[in-house]
């Protein structure tokens, strides 16, 4: 049995390639034929998709027509706009890396330069 | 009494301004990172217990000769809603200050603790869905991101070091092993929690010179320790081009060599760019040239130091009445 991490991470990738918006059944289904390997069992309750998806939507991460019924779901942002913000996180504070080379060659002395030849396996 | 609260508020001024930018201007720190680590937190920790002792030595001055004698005084004045006479309005106001001080950084400790593990909660559950776990390592997530990437998010038993596949093709198998023992001696070496102390630090007193200059030297030398515990398992020349790549690589786009586990972002982005550009520069120096490690003499002298830092204001605070 997938835990409810994995459900969400397949439903999200799902979603993610699907260009429209899904309902739970059609989900329901598309799992059903997520290939071997995968962590998601064959047999999955609509309800249990209605779950994930609905603690995705309280993520933020999914959201829901409701102008038709059933509701179909969605993926707000793309698939790479979350990473490059979650990457955003990480980079935030990170030195320019121009700068570190800038500020590495300007600064650097000429027995640091024969060290960093020698290191790095050139003449 | 008063002896002692002069000597402690000496101490605190001296420990805020003048001995951490000696420190941070000193050359041997990147030739012992370990032992000047321990000299931080004794300057953070005794600064900050110097402080708060001074005005809480110098408000309970009249109550008594020592400071166990003096609180049970404050005590009896305070439950027996007795007038107290000898106590002045400035030592009253010592007093507070001393007690908002203690609260302050106490709950920015607690604080910032909260705040970093609701990011790190907030940035598993989206690697959870963005990255998968490498072939060979459970640990280890590979995220698809064109800049060069490595961090480490702290965690326990669920620590994971994070690659981007865009660092993945710019470093050869034993340049990525490199990065990964220097992430992963990140979370065994429990940098994050040092990180934690001297974030909370920062942000209770953000004026203080020490707390800029500690934070930024801490940032520095627990990079230089994972870079140490990488140079025990791979050759120095593949530790130095997979900095230089990480630091300066090729690929579109803004890159790093990560921080060690999104320590805290609010705090982190105040040091600036350029401190991060200097430390690596630091680290590549103290590869390319390394100068040897500072002798046992000086280890023990800077080690006796920082005990000494501790253990002045404690007797101090503890047994003023053998000070005066």
């Amino acid at each position: 049995m997938a835990t409810l991490g994995e459900l969400e991470r397949t439903v999200m990738d799902l979603l993610w390639a699907t260009p429209g918006a899904m309902t739970a059944n059609s989900l329901r289904d598309a799992l059903a034929l997520v290939p071997a390997g995968a962590t998601v069992g064959k047999e999955l309750a609509v309800t249990t998709v209605l779950t994930v998806l609905s603690r995705l939507e309280k993520k933020g991460l999914v959201e829901r027509e409701r102008d038709t019924r059933p509701h179909r779901y969605r993926a707000i942002t793309s698939r790479e706009d979350h990473t490059a913000e979650l990457m955003h996180e990480v980079l935030v504070t990170a030195p320019d890396r121009e700068a570190v080379l800038a500020r590495f060659i300007g600064s650097v002395s000429e027995s640091e330069a024969r060290a960093l030849r020698k290191l790095l396996g050139g003449s | 009494m008063l002896l002692a609260a002069h000597f402690l508020a000496t101490l605190a001024v001296v420990l805020a301004w003048p001995a951490p930018i000696a420190l941070s201007r000193a050359g041997w720190p990147s030739r012992s990172p370990f032992t000047a680590m321990i000299l931080w937190q004794a300057i953070a920790l005794a600064g900050g217990l110097s402080m708060i002792g001074a005005m809480l030595v110098w408000g309970l001055e009249p109550l008594g000769d020592n400071l166990l004698e003096a609180m049970g005084a404050l005590w009896a004045t305070i439950v027996n809603n007795q007038p107290a006479d000898t106590l002045g309005l400035v030592h009253v106001f010592a007093l507070s200050a001393a007690s908002l001080l203690g609260a302050h950084l106490v709950f920015t400790l607690l604080l910032t603790y909260v705040r970093i593990r609701g990011q790190r909660r907030r940035h598993r559950d989206m690697l959870n869905l963005l990255s998968s776990p490498a072939a060979d390592n459970p640990a280890t997530l590979v995220i698809s991101h064109p800049s060069p990437v490595a961090y480490c998010l702290p965690g326990g038993a669920r620590s994971v070091t994070v690659l981007s596949d865009g660092l993945m093709g710019l470093l050869t198998d034993e340049e990525l092993d490199a990065v990964l023992i220097h992430e992963r001696a990140h979370l065994h070496q429990r940098h994050h929690l040092l990180l934690w102390a001297f974030a909370a630090w920062r942000s209770a007193l953000p004026w203080l010179p020490t707390s800029q200059l500690a934070q930024r030297a801490v940032n520095e030398l627990i990079e230089m320790l994972a870079d140490d515990e990488a140079l025990r398992q791979v050759d120095k020349p593949v530790l130095v081009r997979a900095i230089a790549i990480v630091a300066t690589g090729s690929a579109p786009g803004a890159g790093t060599h990560g921080d060690s586990g999104l320590a805290d972002d609010s705090t982190r982005s105040t040091i600036t760019r350029e401190a991060g550009e200097q430390s690596t520069v630091h680290r590549l120096r103290r590869l390319l040239e390394p100068l040897p490690p500072l002798s046992a003499v000086q280890t023990s002298a800077a080690l006796a130091a920082s005990a000494l830092l501790l253990a002045a204001p404690t007797a101090l605070l503890v047994a003023p009445g053998f000070f005066g």
